[in-house]
């Protein structure tokens, strides 16, 4: 606990000397704070994110979500795929453990997306990558 | 830039092909070298409102059509109609199925966001008839 409280002070102090910048996170980092699994797009584990938010809802990722955003979701379905491609996002992580079928992988790829799959919850994957510094996008 | 114009069917209950027409339209944007924050607004409500169509109506088509002012989407179902526009409107209400809901739709949030992503929008509805939603994007120079 005091282990987790001192790595958000130490982001928010980064947040204060960054201008309130958020800070970018590598692709090839967030796999490693959720020890995920690439499904597809290896080649883009260099790439960075600004922002992370966490949905099961197509609905909130379409009305709120706009660039470099990585999107947690329990949902598996091909309309994560177009959700994600009408959003521009390019990065999903599939959280406890779940894996789309071959044909929703493939639709990723065709869109040159990266796909995870983590065991970790919606809620403990978020809480890794927020206290790792990655905040969630600005609701405004 | 010439006007153009792209018709797509979109049917009903097909979650597996829904997206498709949306797809194609921001593809085709991109291509005409739009501007990528336009794309986006444009490729979000043109999914809202073909999911719409899949969830909804007995299926319908989805109309692109581009000049040199503006990017203008036309999404036309067969049916039923909404019987108050009124309450569609209002964000949070929806009549969408249990299966709609968890494939992660049916939030309610649908036409105000097609509003929101657009600068003209209008929804024309008979019940028993059907419905047409209008959206238009303005385009100036250089976009």
């Amino acid at each position: 606990m005091i282990q987790n409280v001192n790595k958000l002070e130490m982001k928010y102090m980064v947040m204060k000397y960054t201008n309130g910048r958020a800070q970018t996170m590598k692709l090839c980092e967030i796999k490693d704070i959720l020890k995920a699994e690439v499904l597809c797009g290896d080649e883009f584990l260099e790439n960075e994110v600004s922002y992370a938010f966490g949905s099961d809802l197509m609905s909130d990722v379409l009305a709120y979500v706009k660039g470099r955003t990585i999107l947690l979701t329990g949902l598996i379905n091909s309309q994560v795929i177009r959700t994600a491609e009408m959003a521009d996002l390019t990065a999903i992580v599939f959280v406890r453990g779940k894996r789309p079928e071959n044909d929703i992988v493939n639709l990723a790829k065709q869109n040159n997306m990266i796909l995870f799959t983590t065991k970790d919850s919606m809620y403990t994957a978020s809480g890794k990558l927020f206290c790792n510094g990655l905040e969630g996008i600005n609701l405004d | 830039m010439e006007f153009m114009k792209y018709t797509f069917d979109v049917e009903k209950d097909d979650f597996v092909r829904a997206g498709e027409a949306s797809s194609n339209i921001k593809r085709t944007l991109r291509e005409l070298g739009i501007d990528s924050a336009i794309v986006r607004r444009i490729a979000i409500a043109t999914y809202e409102a073909e999911m719409n169509i899949v969830i909804h109506s007995v299926g319908g088509q989805v109309e692109l059509e581009i000049d040199p002012n503006s990017i203008k989407v036309t999404a036309r179902d067969r049916g039923p109609g909404i019987p108050n526009i009124e309450l569609a409107m209002q964000e949070g209400y929806s009549t969408a199925s249990e299966k709609v809901r968890e494939m992660g739709f049916g939030a309610g949030m649908g036409l105000p966001n097609m509003k929101k992503c657009t600068d003209r929008f209008t929804v024309e509805s008979v019940y028993g008839e059907g419905t047409t939603i209008t959206m238009e994007i303005l385009l100036k120079a250089g976009d």
